[in-house]
C-alpha cells in the first residue's frame, strides 16, 4: 500500500529549542496513525510541519508520494490535508452551513451563495460518515461533541484525504468520544488517511491501528497497536517505568469534616446549576464526584472556596466542622484549614509573572514563617520554595528568578500541588482536575501525593472528568449529572469496581450522560 | 534571559530612536540638528540656572509618573494625575497661606504636604472607589475628575480666594516655603530647583521598596498581574485599588509642592500646566518601575526645559514630537516579540 505521509530526517529547531530532530515516519495510506508523548515532547510541531504551518529546517515530507514544501496550511488545504484544531475555530452566530462554507466563497462579494445545494451537500456528507447534525442549526446552540463534527465537515467539504486531529477527546465526554471513534474509522475504512495527536494511550489503544512515540523531540519508536500495552508506551514516552494506577492502600475515614446538606444553586439568571445535593467527606477518605463539565461542578467548587458570583441564589448549607462557611470569604476559609487546587490553574492558582518562589507562597503568604518587617523573610521564602521544589521534583533551576510561567505545564502544577499539599494544619482538600494538561510521569507523582495526604488524615474532594483518575484514587464516588447525584458509589462499590476495571468505567460513564 | 535583557534595554533604544527622528525633523525644519542640540545642551547641563531648571521639572515629573505608575502595577490606568495635582496645589497655596505666622517651618511645611497630599488623595480615592463599588472604568472617571477639578479650582481661584486684581492667591507664609537649594548651598544659581527634589527622590525609593519588599506590594502586584488567581488567594482586591488609587494621588499631590511651596509661592491658573499628563509619558518611558521614573522624569525634564531654551531655533513643538515618538517606540518594542 502506498504512504500517505512520509517524513525522512525532519528537523526544527526554534531558537535553541530542538522541537523536532530528525524524526522519519511513513503513514500508509486509509489507516489510523497516532502520535504520543508528553507536553513538549514535539508533536504539535510535527503535525504544524505537515500542514504548512512550520517549515521544516532539513529533512524530507512527502505527501502521497510527491515531494512538497508547502509555505502555508493554504498549500497543505489544497494538497488535500485538513486539520481539526484542539480549540475549534467556529463563528458561533453562523449556521453550520455558512461556517462550513466560510473562505469558500468562490463568487463576487455581493451575488447570493448557492446555500441550498451545498446545504444539500453537507446533509449528506454528515450522513455517510454517521455524524448527525443538521446543516441550518446554529453553531451556538450545539454541543461541544456537534462543533467538532462541524470542523470535520469543513475539512472534508475541502476533499481533504489526510486528517490532522490535534487533541480530538480533550473535551469529549465518553459517550461522544465512541461516536468520533466511530467516525474516525469509517472514515479510515473510505480511505482517507487520519493522523491523531493524543497523550491518553487507552484511546490510542482502542482506535489507532499504529502509534509513533515522540520524547524530547525525537521518535522513539512506531509500533502496530495490536503488538504493545499502555505499560510499554508510557515506558516509552517518560523515559523509564510509570506506574499508570496508583498504589491506593485501604482507607481509613475518621470524623467527619465536610457535610453538604440539601444544596440549591440559581444564577442570577434564574438557571439551576445545583438541586438537592447532599454529601460528606470523611478525614482519610477521598470523596470522587464525577461529571461532564458543565453539570453543576464549578458552581459546587465556587461554594467550597468563599467565591461569590452577583447575584446567585444558594439555598442549604456547606458545613466545615460543624460550621456553616457559604457566607466566607476565600481567606477565611483557608485559615480554617483548607486547601484547593481549582480546575484552571493559569487563571485561578498562579500568577505566571511571579516567580516560582513567589508563587510557592501565594495565598499562604499570610503565615507568619515568611515574614519580617514588612516584607518577606526572602531567605527563608527560598528556602522553603527550594525544600518543596526537591520533595515534589519541580524541574527548575534557579527557583527566585525562573518566572512560573516558563515552567511546563506538569511543573506548574506540582508547585501548585506541593504548596496547597503543604499547608499547615490541612485538613481538606478540595481538588478540581488535578492533572489535567500534565504529563503522565507527573501524574503518577502528583496521585501519589494525593495519596499520601489521605493517609495523614486531610478530607479529599476530588473532582475529575477522568473517570479512569477517580476510579483509582477515589473512596466513593459520586455521579453528578444536571445538578444532582445521579448516583452515589460506595466504598465497597468502588472497591470492587477498581478491580473489574473497564466495564466499572463505563457503568460509570453511563452514569454522567 | 535574553528576553529580560532586551526588556531593560527597552527605554534607552527608544530615547535613542526618537532622538534621531527628532534630529532628522530639525534636519528638514532647514536647522542643523548638532547646533540645536549643542545649544540644547548649553542652555541645561553645561550651567548651574539650566541644570536647575530641569531639576526643578524633573521634581514635579517624578511625582506625576509615580502617580501613573503605582496604580498600573495593579492594572489601573490613572489619567487624573492633572486633576490630583491642581487641587493639591490650590490646597497647599490656600493652607500655606492661611497659616498664621507663629507657625515655625517645621510644622507650616509638613502641614501644607499634608493639605497638598490629602487634596490629591480625595480625588484619587474618589476614581478608586468608583471602580469598586460601581464599576466605573478609571480612565474614564480620572478624566471626567480631570473636568471637574479644573471647573472647581478655576471657580475657587476666580471667586473666593484671588487677590483682589490678580489672577493669583495669596501668597504663602515664609515658614511654608521650601528652602530653594541655591538658598542652602548655592548651587543651581537662581533656579527654582528646590528641596521637594529630595522628597521626590524618597517618594521613588518608597515606591519601590513597597512594590516589590513589601507583603502589600506583593499582594498588589498580584491583582494587577492575574485578578481572578488573587481573589482566589484571598487577596481581596477591592481594599488594594482604592487603596492604590489614593496613594497615587497624594503622591501626585505632592508634586504640588514643589511648584507651590518650592516655587511660585501662590496657586495661579495653568500653574500645573500639563505636569500631569507628562506623569503618563514618565511612567510609560519607566515601564511603570519606579526607580527608573527617576532617570525617565529627567529624560522628559530635559525635553521640557531645553524645547523652551531653544525655541529661538526651533519650534518647542518638535520636542513634543521627541517626547510622544519616544512612548510610541516603546510601546512598540514591548508589544513585540523579541
Amino acid at each position: 500500500m502506498e504512504h500517505a505521509i512520509r517524513l525522512t530526517s525532519v528537523s526544527k529547531t526554534f531558537g535553541a529549542v530542538k522541537a523536532c530532530s530528525k524524526v522519519s515516519l511513513s503513514i500508509r495510506s486509509g489507516t489510523i496513525h497516532a502520535v504520543v508523548g508528553e507536553n513538549g515532547a514535539g508533536k504539535s510541531t510535527l503535525a504544524g510541519l505537515i500542514y504548512g504551518m512550520h517549515q521544516p529546517d532539513c529533512g524530507r515530507i512527502e505527501i502521497n508520494g510527491t515531494t512538497v514544501s508547502f509555505s502555508s496550511p493554504g498549500e497543505a488545504i489544497a494538497a488535500g490535508i485538513g486539520m481539526v484544531h484542539q480549540h475549534f475555530m467556529l463563528v458561533p452566530t453562523l449556521t453550520v452551513l455558512e461556517n462550513v462554507l466560510l473562505g469558500l466563497e468562490k463568487k463576487s462579494l455581493l451575488s447570493p451563495l448557492d446555500l441550498k445545494n451545498s446545504g444539500e451537500s453537507i446533509r449528506q456528507l454528515s450522513l455517510k460518515y454517521g455524524m448527525a447534525v443538521d446543516p441550518l442549526a446554529r453553531v451556538s446552540t450545539l454541543s461541544v461533541g456537534e462543533e467538532q463534527r462541524v470542523e470535520i465537515l469543513k475539512v472534508l467539504y475541502r476533499n481533504a484525504r489526510i486528517l490532522i486531529l490535534d487533541e480530538p477527546t480533550a473535551v469529549l465526554t465518553p459517550l461522544e468520544t465512541r461516536q468520533l471513534f466511530a467516525v474516525l474509522r469509517s472514515l479510515a475504512g473510505e480511505g482517507k488517511t487520519i493522523l491523531i495527536i493524543t497523550h491518553k494511550l487507552d484511546e490510542v489503544l482502542a482506535l489507532a491501528d499504529t502509534v509513533t512515540v515522540m520524547s524530547r523531540g525525537s521518535v522513539t519508536g512506531t509500533l502496530p497497536c495490536l503488538e504493545t500495552s499502555k505499560e510499554e508506551l508510557a515506558r516509552m514516552m517518560v523515559g523509564r517505568s510509570v506506574l499508570l494506577r496508583v498504589d491506593n492502600p485501604e482507607p481509613s475515614p475518621g470524623n467527619i469534616v465536610l457535610s453538604i446538606e440539601n444544596l440549591g444553586y440559581r444564577t442570577a439568571t434564574g438557571l439551576g446549576k445545583l438541586e438537592a445535593v447532599s454529601f460528606s467527606v470523611r478525614s482519610g477518605e477521598i470523596f470522587g464526584i464525577a461529571g461532564v463539565e458543565g453539570n453543576g461542578q464549578s458552581e459546587l467548587l465556587s461554594l467550597l472556596w468563599g467565591l461569590r458570583e452577583r447575584g446567585r441564589e444558594v439555598s442549604g448549607k456547606v458545613l466545615f466542622e460543624g460550621a456553616d462557611i457559604t457566607r466566607k470569604s476565600p481567606g477565611e476559609i483557608t485559615r480554617l484549614g483548607v486547601s484547593h487546587i481549582p480546575e484552571d490553574r493559569l487563571k485561578h492558582a498562579v500568577v505566571a509573572g511571579f516567580s516560582v518562589a513567589e508563587n510557592m507562597i501565594f495565598g499562604r503568604h499570610r503565615e507568619k514563617r515568611f515574614h519580617r518587617g514588612f516584607g518577606f523573610d526572602r531567605q527563608e521564602v527560598s528556602r522553603y520554595a527550594l525544600k518543596l521544589g526537591e520533595t515534589y521534583d519541580v524541574r527548575c533551576t534557579d527557583h527566585v528568578n525562573t518566572p512560573l510561567g516558563t515552567l511546563s505545564g506538569g511543573n506548574q502544577q506540582k508547585v501548585v500541588v506541593a504548596r496547597e499539599l503543604d499547608r499547615p494544619g490541612m485538613k481538606l482538600l478540595i481538588l478540581a482536575q488535578p492533572t489535567r494538561g500534565v504529563d503522565i510521569g507527573a501524574i503518577e507523582q502528583i496521585h501519589r501525593s494525593i495519596i499520601a495526604a489521605r493517609d495523614r488524615g486531610t478530607a479529599i474532594v476530588l473532582v475529575s472528568s477522568e473517570l479512569d483518575e477517580l476510579i483509582s484514587l477515589s473512596t466513593r464516588i459520586g455521579a453528578l449529572y444536571k445538578g444532582s447525584f445521579r448516583r452515589v458509589f460506595t466504598r465497597e462499590e468502588v472497591l470492587e469496581g477498581r478491580r473489574r476495571g473497564r466495564p466499572f468505567e463505563e457503568e460509570l460513564g453511563l452514569c454522567i450522560t | 534571559m535574553t528576553v529580560r535583557t532586551f526588556r531593560f534595554f527597552i527605554p534607552l533604544l527608544a530615547v535613542a530612536a526618537a532622538a534621531l527622528c527628532g534630529m532628522a525633523i530639525i534636519a528638514l525644519s532647514g536647522r542643523d540638528p548638532f547646533m540645536i542640540f549643542a545649544k540644547l545642551f548649553r542652555a541645561t547641563f553645561a550651567s548651574g540656572y539650566g541644570t536647575g531648571q530641569v531639576l526643578f521639572k524633573t521634581t514635579t515629573l517624578i511625582f506625576t509618573g509615580l502617580a501613573v505608575a503605582l496604580p498600573f502595577r495593579a492594572r489601573l490606568f490613572n489619567i487624573g494625575g492633572e486633576g490630583q495635582l491642581q487641587l493639591a496645589a490650590l490646597a497647599a497655596a490656600i493652607t500655606g497661606a492661611l497659616l498664621p505666622p507663629s507657625v515655625p517651618p517645621v510644622a507650616a511645611l509638613p502641614l501644607s504636604a499634608l493639605a497638598a497630599m490629602a487634596a490629591g488623595g480625595f480625588w484619587g480615592a474618589s476614581a478608586g472607589l468608583l471602580k469598586v463599588r460601581f464599576g466605573v472604568n478609571e480612565v474614564i472617571s480620572t478624566i471626567m475628575l480631570n473636568f471637574i477639578a479644573q471647573a472647581a479650582t478655576g471657580y475657587l481661584l476666580t471667586w473666593r480666594f484671588a487677590e483682589p486684581s490678580s489672577e493669583h492667591t495669596a501668597e504663602i507664609g515664609r515658614a511654608a516655603m521650601m528652602p530653594q537649594i541655591d538658598d542652602l548651598s548655592g548651587l543651581l544659581a537662581g533656579s527654582p530647583a528646590n528641596f521637594t527634589l529630595i522628597l521626590a527622590l524618597g517618594a521613588a525609593l518608597c515606591a519601590a521598596l513597597y512594590l516589590f519588599r513589601s507583603r502589600g506590594g506583593y499582594e498588589l502586584r498580584a491583582v494587577g498581574l492575574q485578578p481572578e488567581a488573587a481573589a482566589w488567594a484571598g487577596i481581596r482586591s477591592g481594599r488594594h485599588v482604592t487603596a492604590v488609587m489614593a496613594v497615587a494621588g497624594a503622591v501626585a499631590g505632592l508634586g504640588a509642592l514643589n511648584l507651590v511651596s518650592g516655587y511660585k509661592h501662590y496657586y495661579e491658573a495653568g500653574l500645573t500646566g500639563g505636569f500631569g499628563f507628562s506623569g503618563i509619558a514618565v511612567a510609560l518611558l519607566a515601564g511603570a518601575h519606579p526607580l527608573w521614573i527617576v532617570p525617565a522624569a529627567l529624560f522628559f525634564g530635559l525635553l521640557e526645559y531645553g524645547g523652551l531654551a531653544v525655541g529661538a531655533y526651533v519650534p518647542k513643538d518638535i520636542f513634543m514630537i521627541i517626547q510622544a515618538l519616544t512612548i510610541l517606540i516603546v510601546i512598540v518594542l514591548n508589544a513585540k516579540k523579541p
